[in-house]
């Protein structure tokens, strides 16, 4: 057994106080964490480490013993990584210990080199391990953060929005990958059912370029929804694409296609059996009969079927 | 056996599939479709398949069959209710299924095929008149 055991219990209370100074020296984050939870932290590892030393082997972190160490350490390093702390400052927290440490062997060992070598090679090994897991279990932890925000954005940037009775629309913006075009997919074959709607406008405006392979997947989406008894309606089509679908060889001829938004949603209000007229032939009409209602200065009249 | 019920609703015929589809029952509904439109002379069949939630390549085939049968038969079909989910996934398998007409409920379907029924028969209407 390691006499590093011994010297971290013997000497808990100065070691945790000089491991406090250290990391105080290297690394002020008092906007980020107060001395008060930094001591709390540091004690409940320092005590976790004792123990696992006592009871196992100290330069195998990997065994069983130690797996009260690990867990804290990868809490400490999440939560860490959470809160902004920089990967420096993250792997200072452990790397601090190491002075401290050394120290105390100087003290315990004082002229027996031998032994004082090979416990500081023991020591040193422990904590370039514990640091080196540290560091580990920060970059995971970013990396799900990077995941998870990734995901987000996902979700928010395909909004489906309804833009009248049985209309609903997709502005797509950025780049069309086929994790995207899944979402699109879903989410707008879902509002389908959802809303009733029998027409669907994609709009492309805010689609930088269109490949062959984002032709396919604004095909299939389009396909879907036909399937499931919706008509869609490509729109923003700009002219540099119009171009680049035609050089490609995309056949769209199956497609509505529209320049703009609004060419699109007078299409679609004239499918579903709607138009949009000017509000004075209203005052004029309004005589006779005809069931309508003015909304901001338009004004929809279902027309009659013949 | 199992089978899946076809009911009549004066011109039309209207299947329900409310069951996962295997190939027996949709070989065994393809054959009893065919046999009501030609016993009832029906022209309209409205396909419900908005309880269907698993869809393979075959039973995607068999409903673009069962349609073009029954144009042959002189009946229009209207497939309605299908789900998101199906749809991806015939999308996926490369079934586009064109010719086939769908609609997104009974309700819709319904109204589709008396609009396709009615535009056939005012031109027989006519012929009738011109005769």
């Amino acid at each position: 057994m390691s006499k590093i055991a011994d010297i971290l219990q013997k000497n808990e209370s100065e070691l945790l106080t000089d491991w406090m100074k250290e990391q105080l020296a290297a690394v002020r984050r008092r906007d980020l964490m107060n001395d008060t939870d930094l001591r709390t932290q540091s004690t409940e590892l320092l005590r976790e480490i004792t123990q696992a030393a006592r009871n196992g082997n100290v330069t195998d972190i990997g065994s069983p013993e130690w797996t009260g160490v690990r867990e804290r350490l990868s809490e400490i390093s999440r939560s860490r990584a959470k809160q902004g702390f920089s990967p420096e400052e993250t792997a200072t927290f452990v790397f601090s210990l190491k002075q401290p440490l050394f120290r105390r062997l100087r003290a315990e060992f004082g002229k027996d080199a031998d032994a004082l070598f090979s416990e500081t090679w023991n020591a040193t090994i422990l904590i370039d391990k514990l640091g080196l897991m540290t560091f580990a279990a920060f970059v995971t932890a970013k990396e799900q953060i990077i995941a998870h925000q990734a995901e987000e954005m996902l979700e928010l940037s395909t909004p489906v929005v309804k833009l009248w009775q049985g209309i609903v629309a997709v502005p797509l913006i950025g780049t069309l990958d086929s994790n995207r075009t899944q979402v699109v997919m879903e989410s707008l074959l879902g509002t389908i059912v959802n809303t009733n709607s029998k027409i669907a406008i994609i709009d492309i405006t805010g689609v930088p370029a269109v490949d062959t392979l984002v032709a396919q997947h604004l095909l299939k989406t389009i396909t879907a929804a036909k399937l499931m008894g919706a008509e869609c309606i490509l729109s923003g089509i700009r002219p540099q694409i119009a171009q680049t679908i035609v050089h490609l060889g995309i056949n769209l001829t199956d497609i509505i296609t529209k320049a703009t938004m609004a060419d699109a949603l007078a299409i679609a209000l004239q499918k579903t059996g709607r138009a949009v007229v000017r509000v004075e032939k209203v005052a004029a009409k309004a005589g006779e009969g005809n069931q309508k209602e003015a909304v901001n200065g338009i004004e929809t009249a279902e027309r009659k079927r013949a | 056996m199992e089978r899946i019920p076809i009911l009549r609703m004066g011109d039309f015929l209207l299947v329900t599939i409310q069951v996962d589809m295997h190939d027996q029952l949709a070989m065994t509904l393809q054959d009893d479709l065919t046999n009501a439109i030609a016993k009832h002379s029906s022209h309209g069949v409205l396909i419900d398949i908005s309880s269907l939630e698993i869809v393979d390549s075959f039973i995607g085939r068999m409903l673009a069959n069962i349609s073009g049968m029954a144009r042959i038969l002189d009946a229009q079909t209207v497939l309605v209710g299908m789900q998101p989910a199906v749809a991806i996934t015939l999308v996926e398998l490369g079934m586009s299924m064109p010719g086939v007409r769908t609609a997104l409920n009974v309700e819709a379907g319904m109204e589709l095929l008396r609009e396709l029924v009615s535009a056939t028969r005012v031109e027989m209407g006519d012929e009738d008149s011109e005769v």
